[in-house]
Order: C-alpha cells, then structure tokens, then sequence
C-alpha cells in the first residue's frame, strides 16, 4: 500500500501540485487521471522519488519514504519498477541486456538463472525471439511490453505506469491495459497508473483519483465515475459525443 | 557570476556522486572495457592523422624559421620533437578530443537524461551518475596517456616523412636532432597534462550532459557547452600545470 499525505509541490514559484492526499491499494490497478498538465506526472515522480515533494509524506506500507536517506531509498526503490511514458530502454543494450539490467546489479544469481528470469519476463508480456533485437528495432508497443518484463523482472512490490497507452493505436493499449491488470493481481503489486486514455479508465479503474490543475478534484472507481456529478470530471471523461452517451444511458 | 558559482557547486556535487562506492564492481569494470574502446580505441585514428600532419607542418615551418648559417640543421629535428612532446601531444590532442570525445560524451548523457533513461537508473536504485559517468573517466584517464604516446611518435614521424621528402632536412640531422639534449621528464611532464586534460574532458562535458533540462535542442547546446568549457578549462589548467611541473 502507498500512502500519500498532503503533497504539494512547486517550481520557482509556480504551485504545481496542491494538498493532494490518496491511498493506493495493493493487488489494484490505481489510476490517476487528469488532463495534459495537470501535474500528474509530477505526482508520480514526487511518489516514487524522482521530485522531491515541498510539503507532505509518502508512506510506503509502514515506511516513510520522504522521511528516509539516500541509502534507504536505494533499498526501498529495489522493490519498486517503473514504465516510463518513452518505455526508457537504454539504447545500448538488446532487449535480453534490457531486462537482465536489475538482475546483474543487484542479485548475486548465475548467468543461467538470470536468463531463465528474463526468458520468463519477456515470455509473460509476450515478447519471443527477440532477444539480441536492439530498443531502436522495436515498434512502440514492444517498447512498452519490454519495459513493462525490465519492470517486473525483480518481482517489484510497487509498479508505476506514467502514461502506458501514449502513442499505441487502441488495439495494442488494451493489450497494455491487459498486461499491466494481470501481473498487478499475479504479483499482487500496488500498481499506479497515470493516464488519460478513457478506455483504461473504463477498463482498469478499480481506483481512480482525478487531478485538475494540480489539486485532487474526485476519487472513485469506474462504477462510480459514470454516475458521477462533479462537472470538471464529466467535462474531462465525457468529452465526445459518444462518451456522453455512455453516461447518459447508464443513467 | 551565481550562474557560474551554482554551476561550478553542481559539477563538484556530481564528482561526489560519481565517486561513491560502486554498486557491483564486475558491472564497473565490463562497462569501463566497453568505454576504453570507445572513447579510446575509436580515437587512436583522429589522433594518428592529426599528429602525423602536425609533426610534418611544424617541421616544415621549423626549417623556414630557422634558414639562418648560423644554425644547425638538426635544430629542427630538436624543435620539432620538443614542441611535439610539450604541447602538441598533449594540449593540442586534448583540444582536438575535447571536440570529438567531449561531444560524443554530453550528447549520449543528455540523450538519456532527457528519454528518461537516467530516471529509469535512479528508479532501480542505481547511483547513476557512477554507473553512466565513472567507466568513462577510468577509460580516458586510463587510455589519453598511450593515444599522447602514439601522438608523439605519429608526429616525430610526420616531421621525418615529409621533411626529408621535401628536402628541407636530412634523415640523419633530424634522427641526430631528435635525440640532442634529450630530456626525459618532458614525457613525463606531457603525461601528467594528458592524465588531468583526460579527466577535465570527461567530467565537465559529462555534466553539461547530465544536466541536461529539455529536448533535442537542449542536448545539442550541451554539446556545444561541453566543447567549449573543456576546451578553456584545458588551457587554464596547461598554464598552471606547466607553471607547477616545469617552473
């Protein structure tokens, strides 16, 4: 479970986040949705570290994370995987050297261990015979499934997704949406997930916490959001005509 | 002036990160082999070119200067290989690496600070900047000696080629000039420039790279930044090296 208290957070003067409070459940795909700018990247980074938060705390089960030091964030982020909205994979290693990275730095496993582990990872987001293929010959999707088997390959207890469905046609991000829900209940993962694909949110949404300008506006699950009466939200989610008809007919 | 002072404040911060103990000494070392080849092996050619031309040219511009009766020929050899082992070899090359090693170094950084490649290290709970930063300094401090080595003997040769093809000297004053008044501690003294240079180029423009805030077009200014603060920090620490080791 994450635990996060009143996060604010800003750069050189300009409020970035505001008093943002929330729980993330573990074995649950957590989303944060907002539009574009809305600050939840940012939230995200604060969460797993990256942006160091102005005011608030981050509880990771009983651990207070913006409490610890270099070396205990360093322990604690060895629990943690992370897809990056450009998948991050280091340019100069295949995708086999990719998701083998966590396992040659902080395990102590044979060679063939560590490939059996990466052959597995890469087998669970079904990515075969492309193991000595560089970043650079994948399309966006197998970017993105290859992040996702670097991601789990240390079994991680918390996975953050920003913006896992950006640039994929709708196909291949409700294959994505598939992955990430399945491996969150197999590893029984905290799994945050920042989007504003509506498709995930009416697929994934077991939580769902809705930023605007920085500051929590609402907080539900998928059920919830189409009965919702909060305008920002509906004007955000329901923005096409065929949306609107969505909510209207689940009325 | 406090742009300066918070930018010199960070490069220091940045050496202590890339200092700090290493997380798995068999990933240092497999990744300072791959920068040896790198930064070290794919300059050998640059460094042969350019030396054996420069050794040729200043002996030809040696034996211009010094048409005088009075001189003796083999001066020229003796110019030419003093000015080859204390400047050329060593201030020179490291100029001219600056560009191409310098550039090369701010631009792969940036490139993966700014596709999150380096939020990805840090995430993992890697120390990035010792595992992106620290194989490249070990590389080139490691390797700039013996490209200085090869650029010194490139060059003499160069001036030797060239200065007996045109005639302005002949093979035996120039083998007789390079050996006169022969002291060995300019080497060394080449040497300890080289090693510091080697380490000037690959910290600074490694910083400009991972400081890096943007896109595309920040990552080519860092470039252009790591060149020019490399190159000018070269030269200020050629006069006061050369003030320490030779005064």
């Amino acid at each position: 479970m994450i635990r996060a208290g009143h996060i604010s957070k800003s750069f050189g003067g300009r409020q970035v986040l505001t008093d943002i409070s929330a729980v993330f459940e573990p074995g649950k795909t957590n989303l944060i949705i907002g539009k574009s700018g809305s600050g939840k990247t940012v939230f995200l980074k604060c969460l797993v570290g990256l942006l160091e938060v102005d005011e608030g705390e981050i509880y990771y089960d009983n651990v207070l994370f913006t409490g610890l030091d270099f070396r205990g964030r360093k322990e604690l982020r060895k629990q943690m995987g992370m897809l990056f909205q450009g998948s991050a994979l280091f340019d100069s290693m295949t995708v086999e050297e990719n998701v083998r990275f966590p396992l040659d730095m902080f395990t102590n496993m044979s060679y063939d261990e560590k490939l059996e582990r990466v052959n597995f990872c890469l087998d669970r987001v079904n990515i075969v015979n492309s193991n000595s293929l560089f970043p650079s010959e994948l399309s966006g999707g197998m970017k993105k499934r290859v992040a996702i088997a670097r991601a789990i390959a240390l079994k991680p207890r918390f996975l953050f997704c920003d913006e896992p469905n950006s640039g994929l046609d709708p196909k291949t991000s409700i294959v994505i949406d598939e992955l990430i829900r399945e491996i969150t209940v197999e590893l029984n993962m905290t799994t945050i997930v920042n989007t504003h694909d509506m498709n995930s949110v009416m697929e994934n949404g077991e939580k769902i916490i809705f930023i605007e300008e920085g500051a929590k506006c609402w907080e539900g699950n998928r059920n919830e959001i189409l009965k919702s009466d909060c305008r920002i939200l509906n004007d955000f989610v329901f923005a096409n005509a065929l949306a609107r008809q969505l909510k209207d007919s689940s009325k | 002036m406090f742009r300066f002072l918070s930018g010199f404040g960070s490069y220091w911060m940045l050496l202590g990160r890339v200092f700090a103990k290493p997380e798995k000494h068999s990933i240092y070392y497999r990744q300072t082999m791959k920068e040896l080849v790198s930064l070290g092996l794919r300059s050998i050619g640059i460094v042969t070119i350019i030396s054996f031309f420069m050794g040729a040219v200043i002996t030809l511009q040696t034996a211009y200067n010094t048409e005088n009766p009075i001189y003796p020929t083999y001066l020229i050899g003796l110019g030419a290989r003093d000015s080859i082992i204390l400047e050329f070899s060593s201030t020179i090359v490291a100029l001219i690496l600056a560009g191409k090693v310098g550039s090369n170094i701010a631009s792969e950084i940036g490139t993966m600070r700014v596709t999150e490649q380096i939020d990805a290290l840090e995430l993992m709970g890697v120390n990035s900047a010792s595992y992106i930063i620290l194989p490249k300094v070990v590389a080139a401090v490691l390797f700039n000696p013996f490209l200085t080595l090869i650029s010194i003997i490139t060059g003499i040769m160069g001036g030797w080629i060239v200065g007996t093809s045109a005639g302005v000297i002949t093979s035996q004053e120039y083998i007789y000039g390079i050996q006169y008044a022969f002291i060995p501690y300019y080497i060394t003294y080449s040497l300890i420039k080289t090693v510091v240079f080697a380490f000037i180029i690959t910290t600074v423009s490694a910083h400009q790279g991972y400081n890096v805030d943007g896109g595309s077009l920040e990552v080519g200014r860092a470039s252009t930044k790591a060149v020019v603060y490399s190159s000018v920090t070269i030269l200020l620490f050629n006069v006061i090296l050369t003030q320490l080791l030779l005064s």
